[in-house]
């Protein structure tokens, strides 16, 4: 059977049915914000301990691409406000459109994710094994910045000094691991915050379907205001991923 | 009663406020503001989330007891972060030494002596 916003029994109005449902959505939300904020928890703990690998790991990641994934997000989240609105509106055009930027912009985000992980990967810089920070200095590749690698080279040089003492090669080995803290944390978290990408494209592939059916009107729109509260919250839980993750300590490269 | 439509153009008034977030951002980490970097970082996040919250996600119009739902998860978030942060920083291990040991120990303040 298909729900298109008939009346309930336990309900006195379609208004109050809504808001129930919309309730519904935030209190999964709430749940959402503990189960982030246990890995934030955890990152600001590790930061506070190995500020300097963890600096030196942030500056790492490619600012132009972070940035550009954030102005994509939060264009998303707006061309996702205007589908609700086409949806109260009962305007039956432009809600298809709407969501179908919404998740050409989604799936724009999850690309240039893409391409930031293949980086990762080239430069040995997923933990395990092979991680090296040092790994690219060493092995430039001809379309590398010599500036960028030099600062790079410094950053290092400079960050090992900070480790408890031992023999440099020691002290390599120390940042490398604290540093490994770091990127796990990184792939931890950028990519949980992928998986609810995933699972919100699904939900809009979805809402696509049924609004070229005409089922969302000016008098029942609750799946698109629900499947809305869900992309807006990824965008949050995204912005505060790219502050804390690719900002902080920036100014000293 | 009748729900509340929020009007494209405070949508397009919010996008604007979050792209210039961004660009205020990015922006003020480039520049060296010591311990401040990391709280203007944070602020600026802080200010982009409530405003998608309000306007986006329609918590400005919304019934109080949603209202009430959201000020729960920034409460319970405030809790889970204040209590185990005040452990972590301020732990001192069996010979005085502050948690971490393993970063400068020259560093590291004896609250023994």
């Amino acid at each position: 059977m298909h729900r298109t916003g008939e009346l309930y029994g336990q309900f006195e109005t379609l208004e109050q049915q809504k808001d129930t449902a919309t309730l519904g959505m935030w209190i999964f939300l709430v749940t959402e914000v503990l189960f982030f904020g246990g890995l934030f928890l955890t990152y600001t703990v590790n930061r506070h301990n190995y500020f300097t690998a963890f600096g030196v790991g942030g500056n790492m990641l490619d600012l132009t691409l972070g940035t550009t994934n954030t102005v994509v997000l939060i264009a998303s989240s707006f061309t996702m406000a205007m589908s609700v609105w086409s949806a109260q509106t009962d305007r039956k055009k432009l809600l298809p459109l709407f969501l179908i930027l919404t998740l050409i912009l989604g799936c724009g985000f999850l690309g240039i994710k893409y391409v930031e992980y293949k980086q990762k990967f080239d430069h040995h810089l997923v933990p395990g094994h092979s991680f090296d920070l040092t790994y690219r200095i060493n092995h430039p590749s001809p379309n590398d910045n010599p500036k960028e690698l030099e600062d790079e080279r410094k950053e290092i040089e400079d960050a090992i000094r900070t480790e408890a003492s031992g023999t440099p090669a020691e002290q390599l080995t120390a940042l490398n691991a604290h540093a490994q803290l770091y990127f796990s944390l990184y792939f931890g978290m950028t990519g949980l915050h992928a998986l609810h990408m995933i699972v919100g494209a699904g939900l809009l592939i979805w809402a696509i379907k049924e609004s070229f059916k005409g089922r969302f009107t000016a008098a029942y729109n609750t799946p698109i205001e629900i499947v809305g509260l869900y992309w807006h919250f990824v965008d949050i839980v995204w912005i505060y991923l790219f502050a804390l993750l690719y900002l902080i300590n920036r100014h000293s490269v | 009663m009748t729900e509340h439509v929020v009007s494209p153009k405070i949508y397009v008034i919010i996008l604007c406020a979050l792209l210039l977030g961004t660009y205020l951002t990015v922006t003020a980490a480039l520049r060296d503001f010591g311990p401040w970097n990391i709280v203007i970082a944070l602020a600026i996040a802080t200010t982009k989330a409530v405003l998608v919250v309000l306007f986006f996600m329609h918590a400005k119009y919304s019934p109080k007891r949603t209202q009430l739902v959201i000020a729960c998860a920034v409460f319970w978030l405030a809790l889970l972060l204040f209590m185990t942060m005040s452990d972590y920083f301020t732990r001192v291990d069996y010979r005085g030494i502050r948690y971490p040991v393993s970063q400068n120990f020259s560093l590291s303040l004896s609250l023994h002596s």
